[in-house]
């Protein structure tokens, strides 16, 4: 396999006595999908807030192209090409879909210490941002105020922030959580398309999506990995089953 | 709900240039007013307007910080008070002819006082930005409000420059020839100083870095996951808030031909909190309102009664509770007076 975008080295968090990371270690192939499953507070989103710098860790290590983030911000990580979406959304709900995608645009371009020219009429930043949006579906909704879109909206767009900053790794915080059948199905399909472009670290409850989109999932409870594979040696592996998965899901 | 259909990105082009007649128009009449008062026999009317135009830049300054980036500054008379020292200080050493520490001479000029004025605060905004923007939320108010008070007792320590008595200039700087005795001068130095200051204040909201100020009060974690680090960005956004604060001290001490520790007190930092809130949180024209209702209502209620201050604060309540926005929002921000957060 060839040298993974993201590598895991026995990454550790602890809340006073609760571990909520134990010993993870995982890593993920350029272009490839990994799915983090488990119940509810196993530690999926706090691995996630750890890998994207928002959570310092105990110990372990986190290799993002071969380059040890230790010590790098938040902002620093994205810069590096490691985007993330947030479970709950996180926009500018005061702007406008298309200013919340120019901001990240803006962001691509470098620093933003300038202070004189009008940045929603600036065709370097509104014309990029609208194709990013026309690729999300989301272009008849450009000039809507974030706080007007839908639930759905809110994750097709929040993703197309991210998508908009080139990011070669993204960190999908349950991405469908929230959404209908339908709109579940949506985001399996766009999710599915960008799938061999950027690599995913994949946190979803929605085993349909996880089953349809995953290269190799892991398995956490309780901070700590009990398996990781295909597909169908998880869904087979009697472990996970008493674990986690239910018949219904199986 | 119903606002679905609002734009709030871009304006259609005929407001906007109804907006921009409109704004021509206020600043003429504005211009005209020195001129118009006395013949109606209001001539000590023309101080107090100049008082709201200088109180509009502090208050308008504090807005960058509070209303664009949600950063509740709670000691913004700290730059307010620097400023005014500095054109204070300069010309007593202008005065006694004895250079500052034995450095620097004083000077009476507007042109170099005022700019000083101007660049020191920035300076104090820098150094006191850069530590109090480690901290957010409550820390930080309690921060800001505690740096403030330390600069307020340095200045009713330092007796050589007046203490807690404040220090006099017998006469303002000297600017250009004009005469900034003569009311209706100064009210027209401070209406420009707010103009430019306003100009300023309206691109950077609209600009890149306004935009990412936006963004930091808004939400904060989106805005680092975009890969922009908060920071710097607050920190010149301190900093250019600082200088206005410094801007509008440098011209009330010319007004005033006074300055003093009360300058810097954390109860005129609430003041021009208040002028904000009171205007419109977040824009453009909301402070400068706030400035003018804030320092009119003290004039006219103080004029009615001793206990002023007893009818003042209900009054406000009122306006905090119905008015969301402030009254720049119960103007309207279709008219262009209110706001745009950009």
């Amino acid at each position: 396999m060839a040298e993974p975008v993201l590598r895991i080295e026995g990454l550790v968090k602890r809340f006073g006595g609760l571990l909520a990371t134990n010993e993870l270690s995982l890593d993920v192939g350029p272009g490839e999908i990994h799915a983090l499953i488990g119940p509810n507070g196993a530690g999926k989103s706090t691995a996630i807030a750890q890998i994207a710098g928002e959570l310092p860790s105990d110990s372990g290590r986190i290799l993002f192209e071969g380059r040890d983030l230790a010590g790098l911000s938040g902002a620093a990580r994205a810069r590096l090409g490691l985007g993330r979406t947030f479970q709950v959304p996180r926009l500018l709900e005061d702007d406008t879909a298309l200013d919340n995608v120019a901001l990240a645009i803006q962001a691509r371009q470098g620093h933003s210490f300038r202070f004189w020219a009008d940045a929603r009429r600036d065709a370097g930043l509104r014309g990029p941002a609208m194709a990013a949006l026309e690729r999300a579906a989301l272009a008849d909704r450009a000039e809507t105020r974030v706080a007007d879109l839908s639930h759905g909206e809110h994750k097709q767009l929040e993703l197309a922030v991210a998508l908009a900053l080139g990011p070669r790794m993204l960190l999908l915080d349950e991405p469908m959580a929230g959404l209908g059948a339908t709109e579940s199905r949506q985001m399996t399909a766009i999710l599915q398309g960008l799938k061999g472009q950027v690599a995913m670290l994949l946190v979803e409850h929605d085993m349909d999506a996880v089953f349809a989109l995953a290269d190799r999932v892991t398995v956490l409870v309780y901070g700590r990995a009990i398996a990781t594979g295909l597909p169908e040696e998880i869904r087979a592996d009697p472990e996970v089953r008493a674990a986690y998965l239910t018949e219904g899901d199986a | 709900m119903a606002r679905a259909a609002v734009e709030p990105g871009l304006r259609p082009l005929a407001w906007e240039m109804r907006g921009r007649v409109a704004l021509a128009l206020a600043f003429v009449l504005l211009a005209a007013l020195p001129f118009v008062l006395p013949l109606l026999g209001a001539q000590a009317v023309v101080g107090l307007a100049t008082r709201m135009l200088i109180y509009a830049i502090a208050a308008a300054s504090l807005n960058l910080i509070l209303g664009y980036a949600g950063l509740v500054s709670f000691g913004h008379a700290a730059y307010y008070g620097v400023g005014a020292y500095v054109v204070g200080i300069l010309y007593a050493h202008w005065a006694s002819d004895e250079p500052l520490l034995g450095l620097v001479p004083g000077t009476d000029q507007f042109l170099l006082a005022v700019p000083a004025a101007v660049i020191v605060s920035g300076l104090a905004a820098l150094v006191l930005g850069a530590l109090s923007l480690r901290t957010s939320g409550v820390q930080f108010i309690m921060i800001t409000l505690a740096f403030a008070q330390m600069l307020f007792f340095l200045f009713v320590s330092l007796d050589h420059y007046g203490g807690d008595d404040g220090l006099i200039m017998r006469r303002p700087n000297a600017l250009l020839g004009l005469n900034l005795r003569d009311d209706a001068t100064m009210y027209l130095v401070a209406l420009g100083a707010l103009a430019l200051y306003l100009l300023l204040l309206s691109r950077i909201v609209r600009s890149r870095f306004g935009r990412v100020l936006s963004g930091i009060r808004q939400d904060e974690r989106r805005v680092i996951a975009l890969g922009i680090e908060p920071y710097p960005y607050k920190l010149a956004a301190f900093v250019i808030a600082g200088m206005g604060a410094g801007l509008a001290g440098a011209l009330m001490a010319n007004m005033t031909r006074f300055v003093s520790p009360d300058m810097l007190h954390w109860t005129k930092s609430g003041e021009f909190m208040i002028m904000v809130i009171l205007g419109g949180v977040g824009s453009l024209f909301g402070p400068v309102l706030g400035a003018a209702c804030l320092i009119g209502l003290e004039y006219v209620l103080a004029g009615l009664t001793e206990d002023w201050q007893f009818y003042l604060g209900p009054l406000l309540v009122l306006v905090v509770l119905f008015a969301r926005g402030g009254l720049s929002g119960l103007l309207g921000r279709r008219a262009g007076v209110g706001g745009s957060d950009g």
